[in-house]
């Protein structure tokens, strides 16, 4: 095991050694070394897909490995499933919080290990020792009460409790801080600094940079199912560490052209943005997000995984509850936002997972791309099937679908082809914005660089498109502009010329965590000085400032201040929705 | 357990989760007492209306009928209790009942044992084959429990010749004592309520049931034996039916085929009157001891008043008045977030 660190491999107490895992021909784990010694904090990082949670699932007894092995406290362990693992000493605590919302605080903490008096349960006793566990977390509360009735954070820390009592050794959190409030965050720090000192080893996942400085002594750098970086955290630099997890040197500057997108900005054709959205916020995901697309545009989300991209498009089409927030299509606001009524006013989205919220397997390439067009197609409900084929025709034709025919099964199409039978699905409504989220993940090199180069056609042709892309190179050469996302905060924004991977880099390791620290350290461009002493603290402010921006690099300015719709900086967020209502 | 050398840095924000806990609406604060008692105010308050208006609702005759026909109908309810409160459901009740009730009434010619142990034998064992077809095969409650009321009903028809076979309970059998009088049954099927709720709150048994009616996914990563519980509750919920079955032949005299049709339904109405939750996780058998009398005296009172109109009234009503509780309670579990 040749870390670069001192000592033996056998000073871990849990240790991951050459682990190999395939499912249905997707490696998602290759030859992974992995030690985590006592009372250590040990950080594991990696973007969506880069198999973080495969080797939590190997090392808890979800999965087992193809090839490899995993020693707790230097003996070989095959754990069968998490039962055993947790029986061995090896405790998980998952994203969402895993116990019963119904139930006591006090029976959640002692469910299966209840304290027992003749044979009954000790209630008594049972809801003593719960509040006296809990206090020591930092919760106090009547634990009579059922669980629900908590806090997300308070139910974070009572899951915490479970999972340390039954004598872990190794505890491993995955995304502990997701749904915790700041406060909260600090207490569940206190506690797992308080585990480090009793020899218990923490293994924390999270995308947050700056709690895994505060909190942890090594850090695993994972990508594409390997184990890229393994050290201490102290002393790695983050920009280091953000192009470790996304494969970027930090000065490669690439040629062009290794995607199939045109290099050239396409050219904004007016004022009003296609899509407005303002100040979008989600409790924990998203907090104050603004971004706004112009007809034939291509404007990129960026960020990293849990930054809040997919989160934006979803409240954008109202697939995702928001408690503030608006969002206007050609300058007339939505309301009461719908997945339905999004696509009426001519949004859509292309869902990340095509499986699960998109395709419809068992139907047909006609079914599939007519399914949301059905009610334009039909009269007094009957479906006219020379129309239907007509367009169906039409798209297979435009967007070079791959099919037997119309009638061939969408599950037995390639995935690239799946995805364009989707892209003409939602086409066949002649939307006004399409939203991308991943729209190229998982299909191959060719079928991608098709997608591509439509996506790109169809800006062209005046579509708004919003991208989201983990491939860095996609996103960066497919977009006019970039909004960067940290946290459910636009961070920044790439504009021109300055939409390179460096930028990108830039902005993602060094965007301030909180708004309060909007003094953004970029160098300052010409592009986006204006604009960057607050591109995060007010959504307003930051709107002229896109609009602004795609003008600087093609050229003649259009009628920006002149744009109906666009808000005066300060004014009410409401305002200009209920302008354009009235 | 490791609780007493866990010693986290003392917390600077322990308040924190205090004060966010402590705000619980006073909207859902009601609701939620409304589901959980729900059932017996109204129960107070209408036996009350019928105790002034009524001159013959209150009399010793009439709550003994109340009681003493109707007690051990209630133990499906029992039964019924764990199973929904699982998340499950058991529609093979009714046809248990009358076949205990036949089997009982058959092993009363062979001695009182017999009567009181065939059925309970018969009644565990169809409910653990029930039980592991839902744990093990993972089939739906729903459609294992369906064939156990069709295939139950089946075999009673086999048993009984078709209905044309009765079988007595002899006159002399003291297994007939069992079911005879008010206070008996009364009395039996009141213990029978006070273990279940024993079993219920404070066993690990049944914090093993209500967790995994909560968040089957989360109760299985603590490590609860969630199949076993799954296996025991249905087959505990066949045995309460066929034991009830008997003790109803002994009541009866005789195994009566046409007798049970339909009763899960009323089971599972009283338990969901009781603020039990169908989608499990939460309820309480004090909860369907209301159920049960809140039914049972309606229907009563129907009798009394609309004597006039027959039987098809009553099951209108009750079809009537189960979909108002339903209604009532979804609304009550929406406004405490429980969806």
């Amino acid at each position: 095991m040749v870390q670069q660190e001192p000592g033996p491999g056998s000073d871990a107490i849990l240790e991951v050694a050459g682990v190999d895992k395939s499912f249905a021909g997707v490696h998602a784990l290759r030859e992974v070394d992995f030690h985590l010694r006592p009372a250590e904090v040990h950080a594991l990082i990696g973007e969506n897909g880069a198999g973080k949670s495969t080797l939590i699932k190997v090392m808890t007894g979800v999965h087992r490995p193809d090839a490899g092995t995993v020693r707790l406290a230097g003996r070989e362990r095959e754990f069968r499933n998490p039962l055993e693992a947790q029986a061995a000493g090896i405790s998980t605590i998952y994203q969402e919080v895993n116990l019963v919302p119904l139930m006591s605080v006090a029976r959640n903490l002692f469910l299966g290990r209840e304290p027992r008096r003749f044979g009954l349960v000790d209630t008594r006793r049972m809801n003593r020792e719960a509040a006296e566990v809990l206090g020591r977390f930092g919760v106090r509360v009547d634990v009579t009460r059922p669980l629900r009735t908590l806090g997300l954070g308070a139910q974070q820390m009572v899951a915490l409790a479970r999972a340390v009592q039954v004598e872990a050794r190794v505890v491993i959190m995955d995304e502990p801080t997701s749904s915790l409030e700041p406060k909260e965050v600090e207490t569940l720090f206190s506690v797992i600094r308080g585990l480090k000192e009793q020899g218990i080893a923490v293994v924390y996942v999270s995308h947050r940079l700056d709690e895994l400085y505060a909190v942890c002594d090594r850090v695993t750098v994972m990508r594409d199912g390997r184990v890229v970086h393994t050290g201490e955290i102290a002393g790695l630099e983050r920009l280091k560490l953000v192009s470790l997890m996304l494969g970027r040197e930090m000065s490669a500057v690439r040629d062009k052209g290794s995607t199939a997108f045109d290099s050239d900005s396409h050219e904004l054709r007016d004022g009003q943005p296609a899509l407005r959205a303002v100040d979008l916020t989600v409790r924990h995901r998203l907090h104050g997000v603004s971004v706004d697309v112009h007809p034939g545009e291509v404007v990129g989300l960026g960020g990293l995984l849990g930054a809040g991209r997919s989160e934006t498009a979803k409240a954008i089409i109202g697939a995702l509850a928001t408690e503030q927030g608006s969002v206007e299509v050609e300058g007339r606001a939505m309301h009461r936002r719908s997945p339905a009524s999004s696509i009426r006013a001519g949004v859509v989205m292309l869902p990340e997972d095509r499986k699960a919220e998109g395709v419809i397997p068992n139907l047909s390439v006609r079914e599939n791309i007519s399914l949301a067009a059905l009610p334009r197609l039909s009269r007094a409900g009957l479906v006219s099937q020379a129309k239907q084929d007509e367009i169906v025709t039409f798209f297979m034709k435009r967007l070079r679908i791959k099919a037997s025919g119309p009638d061939q099964k969408v599950g037995d199409l390639s995935g690239g082809n799946q995805q364009k039978v989707l892209l003409a699905r939602w086409l066949c409504l002649n939307p006004k914005v399409l939203l991308l989220d991943e729209p190229t993940r998982g299909i191959d090199v060719g079928a991608k660089a098709e997608v591509q180069g439509l996506v790109d056609e169809l800006a062209r042709d005046g579509l708004g498109v919003l991208l989201i892309s983990s491939d860095l190179e996609e996103l960066i050469e497919g977009s006019d502009r970039v909004v960067i996302l940290k946290d459910g905060r636009v961070v920044g924004h790439l504009a021109g010329d300055d939409v390179t991977e460096d930028g990108l880099l830039d902005a993602l390791a060094t965007a301030p965590e909180s708004p309060d620290l909007a003094a953004a350290p970029e160098p300052p461009d010409p592009a986006t000085t204006p604009e960057s002493p607050d591109p995060a603290e007010r959504p307003q402010p930051a709107e002229p400032a896109a609009q602004a921006a795609p003008a600087a690099s093609t050229g003649p300015q259009p009628a920006n201040p002149a744009d109906p719709a666009g808000p005066a900086p300060g004014e009410p967020r409401e305002h200009p929705a209920k302008e354009s209502q009235s | 357990m490791t609780s007493t050398a866990l010693q986290p840095a003392p917390t600077p924000s322990g308040a924190g989760s205090d004060e966010r806990a402590a705000r619980v609406p006073v909207r859902e604060r009601v609701a939620s007492q409304v589901q959980r008692h729900g059932a017996l105010a109204v129960l107070v308050l209408v036996v009350a209306i019928a105790s002034a208006t009524s001159s013959t609702f209150p009399t010793w005759n009439n709550i003994s009928s109340i009681l003493g026909s109707n007690a051990f109908v209630w133990v499906l309810a029992l039964g019924m209790t764990f199973v929904i409160i699982t998340g499950g459901i058991d529609l093979s009740v009714g046809s248990m009942f009358a076949l205990g009730g036949v089997l009982g009434a058959y092993g009363s010619r062979h001695g009182t044992w017999l009567a009181i142990l065939l059925p309970l034998a018969v009644g565990a064992a169809w409910g653990s084959v029930q039980g592991l077809l839902i744990a093990k095969a993972r089939m739906a409650p729903f459609i294992v429990t369906l064939v156990g009321l069709l295939g139950l009903r089946g075999l009673l028809q086999a048993l009984t010749d078709e209905g044309a076979t009765t079988y007595l309970v002899p006159a002399h059998s003291w297994f007939r004592h069992l079911g005879a009088g008010t206070w008996t049954p009364v009395l039996i099927v009141a213990a029978l309520f006070a273990l279940g709720a024993l079993l219920l709150t404070r066993t690990r048994f049944g914090a093993t049931l209500t967790a995994m009616g909560g968040n089957e996914h989360a109760a299985r990563l603590m490590g609860l034996p969630v199949a076993r519980a799954k296996v025991l509750v249905y087959l505990l919920s066949g045995t309460l039916a066929a034991g009830a079955g008997a003790l109803g032949g002994a009541r009866l005299g005789s195994g009566v085929t046409t007798i049970g049709v339909g009763y899960e339904l009323t089971a599972i109405a009283s338990v969901v009157i009781g603020g039990t939750l169908l989608t499990g996780g939460a309820g309480s058998i004090g909860g369907t001891v209301s159920g049960v009398l809140l039914l049972a005296v309606i229907h009563n009172l129907i009798d009394h008043y609309f004597s006039q109109y027959g039987s098809a009234f009553t099951d209108t009503v009750n079809g009537g008045f189960l979909a108002v509780v339903v209604l009532l309670q979804t609304l009550l579990s929406r406004t405490q977030q429980l969806e």
